[in-house]
């Protein structure tokens, strides 16, 4: 529960406290890192035809060869449990975005980022950068070849520990169709104690940050698979984070 | 339903770092700023991306908080004054956030939108000249906060 005199210096929230709405919280303490970063004053509205503005187009130009595979980027393979994961890039009509630009990131199959500020006393992978970048294609598919991330500590509150996800990048096709979000793993025990995925506080909404286990696309032999789509939602119409 | 925002946490440069999308217009105007918190202190891990119609770039924030780009000042849309459309993403937003950049050198009380904020709120959003270059902080918080719109 929070503290009601400090509450960004209480313990993780958990899933059932309904001291929130259930909006996408900009200002969430269990998230203690959104105290001096968060806008305190309310959003300005912009006029309606802001939303229908066109947004950057990226092409061919832009990927590199094997962005689309995080196994084959170095001389030899990354260690850890090889995944496929794919899905459709949306809008929110449930129409294909094609064309657009996804980019990923995550950690290693020890819960390691490649990244100087990550002092989690986990392994570095020699072969495993973690990141890649796609376009989806005619249908609004996007795949890549990854391994799982493991999870990791990060000192939000005592004990805590982020779920395995990969972060994802997308642009859609109008300017306010971007969206910076994360995909989790289906039956991660780690749900219930981690902010940052509980800052949704709708239960339904939540669940799309969550793969699906894919056994069609798992490679035999090989690889096992996760489905996720994304719906790039745009603003205006209200803003309402999310339809009824 | 819409997939749900999450933050870029603190190692997104591993992912949105790996080219140099600062320069929008080549040997254009320098924008420069700091990208600071609601205790004054920089954000180090933000990433700052501009888009004005046409050139889109992007740029991580250093050890100081500071961004930079090379800009063109865009053509108006009718109606309105020149301006950059921003997007801010942090370590701690769990949602990027939406501003925009005025030129100091425009009739910008004839933008509707510039004119439909309190003065001191449009001071937040219009760049200051600065020893050849723009100059544009962005604060996420207080007395100052830069002026933050719905998206």
């Amino acid at each position: 529960m929070i503290d009601a005199a400090d509450p960004y210096a209480g313990p993780v929230v958990l899933p059932d406290d309904e001291s929130f709405g259930l909006e996408v919280q900009v200002d969430y303490p269990g998230y203690r890192s959104t105290r001096w970063r968060a806008p305190k004053r309310p959003l300005v509205t912009l006029p309606e035809e802001f939303h229908s503005l066109a947004g950057p187009v990226f092409g061919e130009d832009v990927l590199e060869e094997l962005d689309d595979d995080l196994t084959r980027q170095h001389d030899g393979e990354p260690l850890g449990e090889r995944i496929v994961v794919h899905g459709r890039v949306l809008d929110e009509d449930g129409r294909p975005i094609r064309g657009a630009l996804v980019e990923i990131w995550q950690a290693n199959a020890a819960g390691r980022y490649r990244h100087e500020v990550d002092r989690h006393p986990a392994p570095l992978d020699p072969n495993f950068s973690g990141a890649g970048r796609c376009l989806t294609d005619g249908e609004g598919r996007y795949r890549f070849v990854s391994i799982k991330p493991g999870a990791y500590p990060w000192g939000n509150h005592d004990n805590a520990w982020r779920p395995a996800h990969i972060h994802f990048s997308l642009f859609g096709r109008l300017f306010t169709e971007r969206l910076v979000t994360q995909m989790y793993f289906p039956g991660d025990p780690l749900f219930p104690y981690d902010p940052i995925m509980n800052s949704v506080r709708d239960p339904r909404a939540r669940a799309l940050l969550v793969s699906r286990f894919d056994l069609a696309e798992t490679t035999p032999e090989w690889a096992l698979a996760y489905e996720w789509d994304i719906v790039l939602g745009r603003g205006g119409r209200g803003t309402t984070p999310f339809e009824p | 339903m819409r997939t749900p925002s999450q933050t870029v946490g603190p190692f997104f440069s591993i992912g949105l770092a790996r080219r140099d999308d600062a320069v929008l217009a080549p040997g254009g105007l320098r924008l420069q700023g700091r990208l600071l918190d609601g205790e004054d202190g920089p954000i180090v891990d933000g990433v700052v991306e501009l888009w004005d119609g046409e050139r889109w770039g992007r740029c991580g924030t250093d050890a100081e908080g500071r961004f930079a780009f090379s800009i063109a000042k865009p053509a108006p849309r009718p109606g309105e004054t020149p301006r950059l459309d921003v997007f801010v993403f942090a370590r701690g937003l769990l949602r990027h956030q939406l501003t925009r950049i005025y030129f100091p050198d425009e009739p910008n009380e004839t933008d509707p939108v510039y004119a439909g904020l309190e003065p001191a709120d449009r001071e937040t959003l219009v760049a200051a000249q600065e020893d050849g270059a723009l100059r544009f902080d962005i604060r996420m918080q207080g007395d100052r906060a830069t002026v933050f719109f719905e998206h």
